[in-house]
Order: structure tokens, then C-alpha cells, then sequence
């Protein structure tokens, strides 16, 4: 391009900021663990454990990423999970197959983000109560389906379960000498599909970008010819239908229903959005956050507990300061924006700027 | 001549329950002029605006368009867009935390999907060709006001507009600012856009506009070339005032040359609110008016002496001493009482009784963990209601049944308790019945007489006139006069306001 004005590097945007302040961070403690406790956070297989156990709340996070750009909450991300992990395995035990189980955690994903959509959009309710609501009902549910818990029965589901991707070189050498290859899930192939998909929803489709119009000012997102109504409701039927893909990843990875799964995953989703640079008050996120939010969570999460502080309490005490810290930090940094206070803060060698 | 018409607007009336906001109100837009849109508040200027943005649906009259065969027909904000006519309004309505190109370009064509690379290439064109100084690719919110202001326009233009409504558009921008406005207002007028200009601001008028409409009470005064209408009569016709045959209030009141040290002065005075520095003062026993348009800045003066808005600058003097007035409750500890513009949302508190809504400042001064007994309160509010003749039911009535002007009397009421020595009353009798009109400015007089120093604002030169023995004149927030015993005129206001007497 000729134009010299879109030669010149630009300064990082709100989003590409906050997300790039993330990364940074999780690859800091990360290495910090592995000089300090070494151990398994030398081996990859640390790694692939965190995504194994946690691929079921990417999926949800991505889903509540898309509804907190465009200004809203959806709660009910968790008891959705939970109710899809509950009737799949009933369907299933119960002579159901899994290409139908799977169509079921849609159907109960879609249906949700269908209520809950036109219930925020078009009746213009407060997303935080109907999406308490759905989180309530959806536990309720659960518990309809089956007050106890059950384990999955069905022998392909439990070899699908079984079946792990080994990748040989990125596995160690144990004790006695055997290579013990790295291994990484199905669900999180698929979570990590998943975002990517959203990734290029959120960059690339007119609506991704409509999230954004309307997460900034939804009034002016109006006056700018953005259907607003559609758009949100875009944004929380999204949401719905990753919490029921979420719900069957969850399954494949536990095989067992309870009606207290996914307990706390909308709180550790938007714990794990907030971390990754998406502000609750919308506008600014983006899924690749959220995944080393997620990340950054269960890292901090793994330290506690190698540092010896075994005690279930720590965590969740941790979690908070970590929230606390970077609730402010995002907060200091975006407020020093543009007043040149930032280039005060930060020191020469660690001023980023965009690649053209 | 008929052929350079892009927009007419013919005997437009609109009412809204009890007012006649718009009465058989003709407008005429020509291709590439800057047709200004002026009048006092309550004039009908927004209300027009809004017809023809399809906010309000007219009840009465035409719009008829260039190019367009039959009537316009607006009835969304959408219908205006597409008939082609864009409105940048005061605040703005972008995105900021996205991109200026998408900023221009969301809500707008076709697919699914974002052509990045065009658009920013596009974006990048039409920004170079108006000289906005913004990137394609740069977040909106890091442009200044102005800018981003300006990226509403290039996005105006990009859509093909034919009529474009800059309402206020300069409140908020520097001179420089202004300036690189209209720099760019007059490179679309060469492009044949048909600019709407409502502003306050009287000088920005003549340096822009070729045409002036006046609006008065919801009618049409006329419409005017700029060069046929000096300043002075522009004043005179958007107050409704003849230059000639005043009948000029005598007073006999003659300046004493008073050289006791000012109860208030200030020096160099700002405020966040935007107001330039000035310099102020006031003895014992003066009363004394700010007066100027609406917008001029009158307002706000008497805010940052209250420290009401954010005062960003100046020394003030109390009794010859210096103090810091940076919060209102500064001020009143220094014995200034403020009586706010805004009754309703400033003044009253109306849920709670007229006994509380009258001690209330007092107990602020007093501190609320000393609470004045019932007996005390009783007897304050008691004394004011007869004082001043407040009708109401008991004191315990709550303050939203009374009349306006009773509601008035109590926030009245409220700052005498504290016996202020500098009392600033802001449109005291604004929205009330006449009786209570004579009412409180026979008060301010006997207040002045007693050796209170008050500054009186109203809207309405004459109320002014009576009341007031020294007028300070503002425009676009600037001082620009003062007037004084005989000059006290409705002429020599006017003329003040318009600056200089051509």
C-alpha cells in the first residue's frame, strides 16, 4: 500500500492490549514454576492435564466471552453443562446412541440460548435475572432427570472417553526408561476448534464486529444501523449452544452425572474472560484471552497446590486476589491510556507495538 | 435559484400535550450553503431538527427534497438516513472502542463478512481527501473530540448525504478545534452539501454561515443572508425585542463610587464546565445580574463560584482574605448560598417534607451527626414558611405537591436559614406564576437593602433590569461588558451581547 498513514505501526487497541498483558503474565508464572518447583511443570504433560481438565469450561468461556463484548452476563452457562451432562448419559444409558446424545446437548444448548435470546433482546429484560433464572431451572432440571448420579454405561462412549491423541515427542522418559508419551483428550481438539471459531466470528464476520459496536455504546451501535436486538440475540443463543457442547465434553471427560457438575463454571468462565482482558462492562475481549485466562486460572490454581498449601480454601483465596489484581491492573492500565501515563509505566524494552 | 433547493420544509407544526412547540414553520436548505439555525431555548430549533430526523413525526405541513418526486416521508431515524440527510449531534454517537474505519463503516453493506483491507483502504481515502487527521486503524476513543467528531461527518459524507445537521457540534471543542471544523464544514459546502448549523455561539455564526434562520416561541421570525443582518439585530430577533422605541426604564439609582473591600472576588475563575477565566467581585449590599444567551456561559460562572462544577483555577477572595472554594461545601462554609438553575434535579429533594428540604443546608453546615431537634426544626421551618408566605399544607407536606413557585420559596428558604452574606440566585423565577415572580424580586431587593450581596440570573432582560444595579454581559463564554446605572438599558444589553454597536 502506498498510503503511508496505514504504514505506521498503531498503537495496540483496548482489547489487543488487555489480551497481550495476559499472555504475558501466564508465560511469566509459568516459567517461574518451572525454575522454582520444577517437577511436572517441566513436562508437557502439565500442559495437555490443564487443557484436559479443563476443556469443557474454554468452551463455556468462549460462549461468555461473546455475551460480555456485547455488554451482557449469562449465568446460566453452568447449569446448562450440567443438565446436557445428566441427560446425555440417561439417554444413552438407556439404549440412546452417541451421534443422538450429541444432538440432544445441541438441542438443550440451542434451546436455552433461544429463550434466553429473545427473552434479553426482545423483551428487554435484565440478562443478569433471566439468566439466573435459566441457571436455576437448569439445575432443577438436572435433578428431575436423575436425583442420582449416574456413571455411563454405554461401551462406545466409553472407548470414545478412552480414545487420547499421543503426541511421542512432546512426552519424557520415566524411571524406568520407557517413553510415556504426552496425551491430549478429543474434548480438547474440540474446545480448541472452538475457539478458533469464535476467534474468527469475533475478527471477521459483520456480526462479530456488531458484538463490539454494541458492547462500546449500544445507543450509538443504533444510530449506526446496527440491529441491536439481533445482535444480542446472536450473542446469548452462541452462548447457549457452546455451554451444551461444553456439557458433552464435560462427559467425555468424567463419564459420570451428578447433579452438582459444573458447579461454580459460569463464575470460574467469567473469572477466566475477566483474566483474559474481556471487561464486564463490554466492548473489549477476545477468546484467545480467554483461553490463557483459563490457563493463567488453573496455573495459579496448580502452584497453590505444588507450593504446598493443599487446603481446598487456598484456591478459591487465591482466585480472588488474582480476580482483585487484575481487575485493577486492567483498570490502571486503560485509564492511563492515551495520557501517556502508560509509556511512563512501562519501561523501553517491554513497549509492544502491532505488526502491520 | 428553485433548482439549488435540497431541502423544504412548509408550514411544519408540531404540538405536544399543553405546548405549541412548532407553528406553520417554513426552512429552506440550498445545495452547498452553511444555513445556521438560531433562537433562545424553547424556540423550537431542536424540535424541527427532530422532524426532519424522523425523532418526532410532524403533525402538520411538507418536506420536500431535491431529486425526490412527491413528500418526504421520515418516520425513523433510519428513513432519514436513507432520504440522505445525516446528523452529527453534540454528543457523540460512534463506537470507541473500535476502529475508526469500522466506525464508518459498521451497520453499513452487505455479507457476512469483514473486508478489513478495503475498508480501511476506503477509509483511509475519504479521511485524506476531508484532511481529518485520524488513522483507518486507530481505536476511536484514543481521537479527540474533535476528531472523532469529524469521523462522524466523514462517515456522513461516505453515505452520500445531501443534508447534513450539525447540532451543537462546537460545544465542546477548543478554538483550534473549531477552527479544523470549519475548515471542514466549507470543503463540503464546495462538495454541495446542503450543512444545517445550530449553535449558541453567535460569532461562530458569522464566520461560517451564510444564512440565518430565526426561531422564536415555536414560529418563524424569517430568514436571513448573513450580510443583511448585523449582529445587534440578530439579538433583537431571537428575544423578540425591537432596537427602536424602547421604552428605556429609568432609574434613578446613580453608581456610588464604593471602595469597601468586596465581600467576594475573584481572580482568573475556571471551571472544568468550560468557562474562560474571569474576574469578579461584589461589595455588601449589591445586587447584580449575569446575563447573555443561553449557552453563554452565564450558568456556569456562577457554578464555579459555588464550586459546583470542578473549579480548575483562580484565587478567591472572601472579605479581602484568601480562601479555597473547590466544593460547594467551601463556599458554604464561607457564606455563599447557591439557588441552582435546575429546581428540579438540583434543588428540591422531592420526596422528603418542606421542614427538611428547608433545614437542609443549614444541617450540612451543622454536620448531620449533630441532628437539630424536632422542636428546632419545627420552629426554623415555621418562621420561613410565614416569612415568606409558602403555601403548603403543613411543613410536613411532602415538597413534590407544591406549586413551583412554592417549591422555589422553599429552596429559598433553604439558603436564608444560613444567612449567607453572598446569596446567587440562578432563573429563580423561571416556571412560576407571576405573583411569586414580583414576590422574589421584591425579596432580592430587601435582602440587598438588609446588606446581603446577591446575584440574580434570569432569562428575561426586563425582570433583570428591575432587579439588578450592575449587569455583567457574557458571550461564548467570555465577559464582554458591564453595565451600570443609566447604561442599564434593554438596548445597551443587546448591543453588548451582540458586540459592538454595528
Amino acid at each position: 500500500m502506498k498510503n503511508n498513514n496505514l504504514k505506521r505501526r498503531e498503537p495496540l487497541t483496548d482489547t489487543q492490549l488487555l489480551m497481550t498483558i495476559t499472555i504475558g503474565i501466564f508465560f511469566t508464572m509459568y516459567f517461574a514454576a518451572m525454575a522454582i518447583w520444577g517437577g511436572g511443570f517441566l513436562r508437557w504433560q502439565q500442559v495437555f492435564d490443564m487443557l484436559n481438565n479443563n476443556a469443557a469450561l474454554i468452551i463455556v468461556a468462549c460462549g461468555l466471552t461473546v455475551v460480555m463484548i456485547g455488554g451482557g452476563i449469562d449465568i446460566s452457562v453452568g447449569g446448562v453443562t450440567a443438565l446436557v451432562v445428566m441427560s446425555c448419559i440417561v439417554h444413552m444409558n438407556n439404549g440412546g446412541s452417541i451421534f443422538t446424545a450429541a444432538l440432544l446437548a445441541l438441542g438443550i444448548g440451542v434451546g436455552f440460548g433461544l429463550v434466553h435470546g429473545f427473552l434479553i433482546s426482545y423483551l428487554e429484560i435484565q440478562p443478569f435475572i433471566i439468566t439466573l433464572a435459566g441457571m436455576f431451572f437448569a439445575r432443577g432440571m438436572t435433578t428431575i432427570v436423575s436425583l442420582e448420579p449416574q456413571k455411563i454405561a454405554h461401551e462406545g462412549f466409553q472407548q470414545l472417553m478412552k480414545t487420547k491423541i499421543e503426541i511421542p515427542w512432546l512426552g519424557y522418559i520415566a524411571k524406568k526408561g520407557n517413553l510415556i508419551p504426552a496425551r491430549m483428550e478429543i474434548g480438547v481438539v474440540i474446545a480448541l476448534l472452538i475457539v478458533l471459531i469464535i476467534f474468527f466470528v469475533l475478527r471477521k464476520t459483520r456480526l462479530g464486529r456488531n458484538f463490539y459496536a454494541m458492547g462500546g455504546n449500544s445507543q450509538s451501535a443504533l444510530m449506526l444501523g446496527v440491529n441491536v436486538k439481533r445482535t444480542r440475540f446472536y450473542s446469548y443463543l452462541i452462548s447457549g449452544v457452546l455451554s451444551g457442547i461444553a456439557g458433552f465434553v464435560f462427559m467425555m471427560h468424567t463419564g459420570a452425572g451428578n447433579a452438582t457438575n459444573a458447579a461454580g463454571a459460569e463464575m470460574n468462565a467469567i473469572a477466566s474472560a475477566i483474566i483474559g482482558g474481556t471487561l464486564l462492562s463490554g466492548g473489549v475481549g477476545n477468546v484467545i484471552g480467554t483461553l490463557f485466562g483459563t490457563l493463567t486460572l488453573t496455573t495459579i490454581k496448580a502452584i497453590v497446590t505444588t507450593s504446598g498449601l493443599r487446603d481446598p480454601w487456598w484456591q478459591s483465596i487465591t482466585t480472588g486476589a488474582m480476580l482483585c489484581f487484575f481487575i485493577l491492573l486492567q483498570s490502571v492500565v486503560l485509564s492511563n491510556r492515551g495520557k501517556g501515563g502508560l509509556k511512563k509505566m512501562v519501561p523501553q524494552w517491554m513497549k509492544i507495538t502491532q505488526k502491520d | 435559484m428553485q433548482n439549488d433547493v435540497v431541502l423544504s420544509m412548509r408550514g411544519i407544526g408540531k404540538s405536544f400535550p399543553g405546548v405549541r412547540a412548532l407553528h406553520n414553520v417554513d426552512f429552506t436548505l440550498r445545495k452547498g450553503e452553511v444555513h445556521a439555525l438560531m433562537g433562545e431555548n424553547g424556540a423550537g430549533k431542536s424540535t424541527l431538527i427532530k422532524v426532519l430526523t424522523g425523532v418526532y413525526t410532524k403533525d402538520a405541513g411538507t418536506i420536500h427534497m431535491d431529486g425526490v418526486e412527491g413528500e418526504v416521508i421520515i418516520r425513523s431515524p433510519q428513513d432519514a438516513q436513507q432520504a440522505g440527510i445525516s446528523t452529527v449531534y453534540q454528543e457523540i454517537t460512534l463506537c470507541p472502542n473500535i476502529t475508526v474505519a469500522e466506525n464508518m463503516f459498521i451497520g453499513r453493506g452487505k455479507g457476512a463478512l469483514v473486508k478489513w483491507k478495503d475498508m480501511e483502504k476506503r477509509a483511509g481515502e475519504i479521511l485524506q481527501s476531508l484532511g481529518i487527521p485520524a488513522r483507518p486503524k486507530q481505536q476511536l476513543g484514543s481521537c479527540s473530540l474533535a476528531v472523532q467528531q469529524m469521523v462522524a461527518i466523514a462517515r456522513a459524507v461516505d453515505m452520500d448525504c445531501k443534508v447534513l445537521i450539525l447540532d451543537e457540534p462546537t460545544s465542546s471543542l477548543d478554538d483550534k478545534e473549531v477552527a479544523m471544523l470549519f475548515s471542514l464544514m466549507r470543503d463540503l459546502k464546495s462538495r454541495g452539501v446542503g450543512i444545517i448549523f445550530v449553535t449558541h455561539f453567535l460569532e461562530q455564526v458569522y464566520a461560517v454561515s451564510d444564512r440565518i434562520t430565526v426561531l422564536r416561541n415555536g414560529e418563524l421570525v424569517g430568514e436571513y443572508e448573513v450580510k443583511d443582518l448585523p449582529q445587534v439585530e440578530l439579538v433583537s430577533k431571537m428575544m423578540g425585542k425591537e432596537l427602536e422605541g424602547l421604552s428605556d426604564l429609568v432609574r434613578d439609582d446613580t453608581p456610588v463610587a464604593d471602595t469597601s473591600t468586596p465581600v467576594y472576588e475573584a481572580a482568573g475563575l475556571s471551571s472544568a464546565k468550560g468557562v474562560n477565566p474571569f474576574d469578579f467581585a461584589i461589595r455588601k449590599g449589591e445586587v447584580n445580574g449575569f446575563t447573555g444567551l443561553l449557552g453563554s456561559g452565564r450558568s456556569e460562572s456562577v457554578r464555579a463560584i459555588f464550586g459546583a462544577d470542578r473549579v480548575t483555577g483562580g484565587k478567591v477572595m472572601i472579605d479581602g482574605k484568601s480562601v479555597k472554594v473547590g466544593k460547594p461545601i467551601d463556599a458554604m462554609k464561607q457564606g455563599i448560598g447557591y439557588l441552582p438553575e435546575d429546581r428540579k434535579d438540583d434543588g428540591i429533594i422531592a420526596d422528603l417534607s418542606v421542614r427538611d428540604n428547608i433545614i437542609l443546608a443549614l444541617q450540612v453546615e451543622k454536620g448531620f451527626f449533630h441532628p437539630f431537634s424536632q422542636a428546632e426544626a419545627e420552629a426554623f421551618a415555621d418562621e420561613y414558611i410565614k416569612a415568606l408566605e409558602i403555601k403548603t399544607a403543613s411543613s410536613d407536606t411532602p415538597i413534590k405537591s407544591l406549586s413551583g413557585g412554592n417549591q422555589q420559596k422553599v429552596i429559598l428558604a433553604r439558603w436564608l436559614l444560613t444567612h449567607p452574606k453572598y446569596l446567587i440566585l440562578d432563573e429563580p423565577t423561571r416556571g412560576i406564576d407571576v405573583g411569586t415572580k414580583t414576590e422574589i424580586q421584591r425579596l432580592v431587593r430587601k435582602l440587598a437593602e438588609e446588606g446581603m450581596s446577591v446575584t440574580f440570573i434570569s432569562s428575561e432582560i426586563e425582570e433583570m433590569l428591575r432587579t439588578c444595579s450592575r449587569l455583567i454581559v457574557m458571550r461564548d463564554r467570555h465577559i464582554v461588558g458591564e453595565l451600570r446605572g443609566t447604561e442599564l438599558t434593554q438596548d445597551n444589553v443587546m448591543r453588548t451581547i451582540a458586540g459592538g454597536g454595528d
